[in-house]
Order: structure tokens, then C-alpha cells, then sequence
């Protein structure tokens, strides 16, 4: 599973301008919530401080910070340092998608179905086992799963196509 | 004081029923699996196991889901000693010495050393909390809302004046959790804000679901990134070795005791465990004969970050029940439960819910009793957990923290929410944003709000109420004093420089 290369040559993003997005995307929040809140009200009325007034002033404090953190992130970064290598990356990007496109599936296909594919993709893609394993975890997991929260705890998850076809 | 002891009696015949016992062992057990697991710790496991406890008394919930609080911090121990791999971020400091011990073969002696310091940490903290806790909260019954927000102020600068990352950062990250904590309805006017519409966004951020997501799915991304090999030393443990070992460790005491101080101290005001274990490693170092051994595999090296780890998580939970403020992440999440079983936490816990405050104490006893027996007996198999590889490991933890998301409101559009946390997690942990504040800025944002709002109502907007006695004004001045205390260090250690040079 490991792919750290031990190759001389390390490349990767800067953690300088990886801090910078960081930085900016904060800042970008702190105005939508100022945004937010001048919708909202941020003056007094008759029953005190209107309803934005207090995430005003916490955006305010947001979009300030930001600042001086970006002016130290320029200042503390040659932009010669690393955020990670790009074979390191990938790892994180590998795990990331699959997981993007199980939350998206959880509400079409329901937990278990789109769990039992999650688990089995991992497998299969990163850990490169044989089908009959793979099948054997993808199928076993969920089905523990149903038995401990459906039966035991009582606590139903999304179903999809399949539990219904099952009558479950 | 008496009627106290009293109290505590009945909580240990609340938690000695059998239907709690069974919940506390099933706790601990779960706690521990938690704890040995990369990317599910103590805060997110209980967020992703509170769901199952919705059917239960709130007196069975708070033992089954402290215990796996217990559990998890024995598990980090654990995988720190024989992999060299801090399950938690408290037992960094556990493997320096614990797996070096590991290496010459002295597996044994290093687990019994950092479970039974952990134990008696996690005791001292306990009698902390029976002594003091009472009292605290019957000192805070006569707090009005000028109070009650300095002492949230008071918690969230000492935030930003003890954390090791960039002051601005911590600031950002809190302030963020704040704005995130007011999207959605104000609870004082009534009036819809910062949802532009989205009707998702109705009922705001759940603290809950971020806390899944920034530490469970985060976490996660972060071990990919670092491409773990699990290699490690097989665990002999049994009781010869355990006696051995007891035997030796009287020694230490001194260590041990001032580990337990420096835990309480840091558990209570919230810097949290793992500055706790840091430190008193450190301090333990320096003031050590041998202290230049310390690396190379020395007990002492075990014992003073395991005590000071498992004394500061516990004593975080001394604040979060008397006063309502959490010390630590995972006792915001405790917190969290409080609220969705109907208690309100605070000092009228005391006074209204005797049964399950004083089931809690006890059971902060009986289970880390219970806790030592069971990781002392059954390291092998908690260890083995760890061998089985991160490709199957790894998404079933990912479908774990899916459906703790999901079950919080039954709602799928959480679970999306929950990865979006996830990915920025990653992100700010990279860059060095510190996220138990802006988890504790989420949970308390509301209380704290609207007790800045209600003062200032009183005073028709000026900041001066919270400087209107000497109680508020010294909580205040204390916060202040924290909020500056890098500033203040530096410029007491120049004052004192100048003269030398």
C-alpha cells in the first residue's frame, strides 16, 4: 500500500501558497458572514442587539486575523518548503473521491448497499485482494452493521432499491 | 461535604446495577477499539456511537459513553508503545520512551507502566472532581449573564494565550466556529440568519457533525498522506511482568504526583491533554537524574506523559458539569449528549439531577478500575485489531463516521456536510489551525452570545458591565491576563534579560 518513493527528487505544492489558499478561502468566509449578518440587522432595535450584531463583529475578527495571517504566511515561507509530496497526495486524493462519491450514492442507494461498494472498492484498488475476499468483507460488514443498529439499538439508516426489493 | 459522600454512595449503587455494569464494560471495550483505531478518537467516537444511547435513561447514556472516554484514553497507550503510532494526539509523548522499551523487549513493563500511571492520573482527577466540583457549582448558582460570559471569555483566551500554534490562527479558527455556531435561527429575536436561503441551512451547523467530520475523516486523510506501515512489537503481557512492574513503580511517585497537578491543571482550564502529556514529559526530563536517558526507553519517560494525559482528560469534565463550559473536545461532545437527553448542564445539574451527576462520579471510578483490568488482560487482542490492514480498516472507519453522521438527525444531507468538514480538516490541520477551539466555539457559541447579548441589554451596550463587580472583573482580567500571556512572558523574560547582558 505504501508508495513512498525513496527517489531523491521530492516534488509537491509549496506550503506557502497551499497556507496562502488556506488564508484567503477564511477570508472569503469572514465576508459572506458579514454579508450575512448587515441582511440580517446589525444595529440595536427595540429588544437589544439585532439579530446579526454579534456575528458581525465575529466575521470582523475573522477578516482581521486573516490578514495578519496571510502578512506572516509570506513572511515565514520561502516557498521552497513542501506541503506534501504529489505521490503522498495522491494517497490522500485516492480516498477522498471514493468517499466524495459514497456520500452522494448513501442517499440514492442507501447505507448499506452504498457501504458494502465503498469497502470493496478500497479493497480492491488499494489493497489489491482477490474477488472472493473482497466480496466476502463488502457483504459480511454491511450486514453486521443492519444486525447491531436495525435490530439491536433500533436506529434505522437510509435504505435504497435493494432493502426494498428485500422487503426490509 | 457529607452529604456529598452520601450522594456518591448512591451513584455507585446506580452504577452497580447490572444493566450499567454490562453498558460500562461494553464501553470500555468499545473505547479501547476506538483509541488503538487511527482516525477515531475520543471526541468522534463518542459523537459517532451517541445515537444508540438517544433510547436510554440519561444516567446509563453518560456511563456507557464515558467509559468509552475511559477506553479511548488507554487505547492510545496502546498502539503508542507497540507501533509507535499515537493513536491519540495525548500519547505523542508515550512513544518516545514507551517504544523504545518496546524495541528492547520490554513491551510488558511499558503497558503496565502507562496503564497503571494512566489509572492512578485519571484518579487523582476524579477525587479532584468529587471535592471541588460541588463547590464550584454552588459557587456559580449565583452567576447572572455578565458572569456566565466572562467565564466562556476566560475559557476561550486561555485558548489562544496557551496553544502552541499561531495565536491569529487559534483566533480564526475559534472565531469560525463561532460564525459557524450562529448560522441558522437566533435563539433571542427569533429571526433567521446568515442562511441565504439555503433551507439546509435552517437548523445550522451540528457541532456534532463537525466534530466527525474534522477529526474522524480528517484524521483519515491524514494517515493516507503519511502512508502508514503498521509494523510492530508483539505484546507480552501477564502477571509476572505486571507484578514486576508494580513493584517498581512506587519509585516514581514523585513523577507521578506532579503529573497529576500539571494534568488537572491543564485538563480544567482547557488546554487540553496533549500540552498536558508534553509538558510533563518535559518537566519530568529536566528535573530527572537520568534525565539525559530519557528516549532511550526509560519508565519514568512512560509514566509522567500517561499520567498527566489521563488526569487532564478527566478533570476536563470537571468544568463542563459544574459550570457548562467543556475543557477538552470530547467533552463538548459529552456536553452535546447532556442536552440531547434534556439535562442542562451547569451548576443546576447539581441540585436538580443529583442521580445522574453523582452516577457520573461513581462511574468515573468504577470504570477506570474496570478499564485497567480489561486493557491488562487483553492487550493481544486490541493490538491484533491494529494488524488487520488500513485498506479494509480504513473504509469501514469511513462508514462508521457516515453513519454517526447520519444518525445525529436522520438527515443524508449531513453526511455531505460531514466530508466537506472532513476535507477542510485535513487542510487547516496541515496549516497548523488548531480545531478543538473552533469545535468549542460551535457548542458554546449560542450560550455565549446570548449571554453577551443579555449583559449588554442590561447596560444599555456598554462594555463596562463586565467590569461591574469584582467578581466579573477579576474573571474578566483573568482572561485578559491569558489572552496576553505569550506577550507577558516575553516581555518578563526581557526585563529580567537586560540587566545580565
Amino acid at each position: 500500500m505504501s508508495e513512498s518513493s525513496h527517489s531523491s527528487r521530492r516534488a509537491g505544492p509549496s506550503h506557502r501558497s497551499v497556507e496562502i489558499g488556506v488564508t484567503l478561502s477564511i477570508a472569503l468566509l469572514a465576508l459572506i458572514g458579514i454579508a450575512g449578518s448587515l441582511q440580517a440587522g446589525i444595529g440595536w432595535a427595540a429588544e437589544g442587539p439585532r439579530a446579526g450584531f454579534f456575528p458581525f463583529y465575529i466575521s470582523l475578527i475573522i477578516l482581521i486575523s486573516s490578514g495578519i495571517n496571510l502578512v506572516n504566511a509570506m513572511r515565514d515561507f520561502s516557498g521552497r518548503e513542501l506541503f506534501a509530496e504529489w505521490s503522498q497526495l495522491r494517497q490522500v486524493v485516492s480516498v477522498v473521491i471514493p468517499a466524495t462519491i459514497y456520500v452522494f450514492a448513501v442517499p440514492v442507494l442507501g447505507m448499506y448497499v452504498s457501504s458494502g461498494l465503498l469497502i470493496a472498492a478500497f479493497m480492491k484498488w488499494l489493497g489489491r485482494y482477490n474477488w472472493l475476499v473482497v466480496l466476502a468483507v463488502a457483504i459480511v460488514v454491511p450486514v453486521i452493521i443492519f444486525i447491531f443498529f436495525e435490530r439491536w439499538f433500533l436506529v434505522p439508516l437510509p435504505k435504497g432499491p435493494l432493502e426494498d426489493w428485500l422487503g426490509l | 461535604m457529607i452529604e456529598d459522600i452520601g450522594n456518591l454512595f448512591h451513584g455507585f449503587a446506580v452504577v452497580l446495577q447490572p444493566y450499567n455494569v454490562v453498558l460500562m464494560v461494553l464501553g470500555i471495550v468499545l473505547g479501547v477499539i476506538i483509541g488503538v483505531l487511527p482516525g477515531l478518537g475520543g471526541a468522534n467516537g463518542i459523537a459517532i456511537l451517541l445515537p444508540l444511547t438517544f433510547s436510554m435513561s440519561p444516567t446509563s447514556a453518560i456511563i456507557m459513553l464515558s467509559c468509552i472516554y475511559w477506553g479511548a484514553l488507554f487505547g492510545g497507550a496502546i498502539t503508542s508503545v507497540l507501533f509507535n503510532i499515537p493513536g491519540e494526539p495525548w500519547s505523542v509523548a508515550t512513544t518516545f520512551d514507551g517504544y523504545p522499551m518496546a524495541q528492547q523487549g520490554k513491551a510488558g513493563e511499558a503497558l503496565t507502566a502507562a496503564f497503571t500511571s494512566s489509572f492512578f492520573g485519571a484518579l487523582f482527577a476524579v477525587i479532584v472532581i468529587t471535592l471541588l466540583a460541588p463547590l464550584v457549582a454552588s459557587f456559580a448558582l449565583e452567576f447572572g449573564p455578565p458572569e456566565i460570559f466572562s467565564v466562556y471569555f476566560l475559557a476561550f483566551c486561555s485558548f489562544v494565550g496557551l496553544s502552541k500554534e499561531p495565536p491569529f490562527k487559534t483566533v480564526a479558527s475559534m472565531m469560525i466556529g463561532f460564525a459557524l455556531g450562529s448560522v441558522g435561527l437566533d435563539q433571542m429575536t427569533g429571526q433567521l440568519r446568515l442562511t441565504f436561503g439555503f433551507p439546509e441551512l435552517l437548523s445550522g451547523f451540528d457541532f456534532l457533525i463537525a466534530v466527525i467530520g474534522l477529526f474522524g475523516i480528517g484524521e483519515i486523510l491524514l494517515t493516507m498522506e503519511e502512508g502508514l506501515n503498521f509494523r510492530g512489537n508483539t505484546a507480552k503481557i501477564n502477571p509476572k511482568v505486571v507484578l514486576q512492574t508494580w513493584a517498581e513503580l512506587p519509585r516514581y511517585w514523585m513523577t507521578s504526583l506532579r503529573s497529576c497537578v500539571i494534568g488537572c491543571w491543564m485538563g480544567i482550564s482547557p488546554a487540553g491533554a496533549t500540552p498536558a502529556s508534553f509538558m510533563s514529559y518535559g518537566i519530568a526530563k529536566r528535573v530527572a537524574k537520568n534525565g539525559n536517558k530519557f528516549g532511550t526507553g526509560v519508565i519514568e519517560g512512560v509514566v509522567a506523559p500517561e499520567t498527566a494525559a489521563h488526569a487532564a482528560g478527566t478533570s476536563a469534565l470537571l468544568p463542563m458539569l459544574s459550570l457548562g463550559v467543556p475543557g477538552s473536545p470530547t467533552a463538548a461532545v459529552l456536553l452535546g449528549g447532556l442536552l440531547i437527553w434534556g439535562l442542562q448542564p451547569g451548576p443546576l445539574l447539581f441540585v436538580e439531577q443529583k442521580d445522574f451527576v453523582w452516577g457520573l462520579i461513581a462511574s468515573m471510578y468504577l470504570g477506570n478500575v474496570v478499564g485497567l483490568i480489561i486493557v491488562l488482560t487483553c492487550v493481544p487482542l486490541f493490538a491484533a485489531i491494529l494488524r488487520v490492514p488500513f485498506s479494509i480498516i480504513g473504509p469501514i472507519i469511513l462508514v462508521m463516521c457516515a453513519i454517526g453522521a447520519y444518525t445525529v438527525h436522520n438527515n443524508t444531507f449531513d453526511v455531505v456536510m460531514m466530508m466537506v468538514f472532513g476535507v477542510a480538516g485535513y487542510l487547516l490541520k496541515k496549516t497548523d489551525y488548531p480545531l478543538a477551539p473552533l469545535v468549542l466555539a460551535i457548542v458554546l457559541g449560542d450560550k455565549a452570545e446570548e449571554g453577551f447579548r443579555q449583559s449588554l441589554l442590561a447596560s444599555q451596550g456598554s462594555l463596562s458591565v463586565f467590569f461591574s463587580n469584582g467578581l466579573v472583573g477579576s474573571i474578566m482580567a483573568l482572561g485578559l491576563i491569558a489572552l496576553f500571556w505569550p506577550l507577558i512572558q516575553d516581555g518578563w523574560s526581557r526585563l529580567h534579560a537586560r540587566p545580565a547582558t
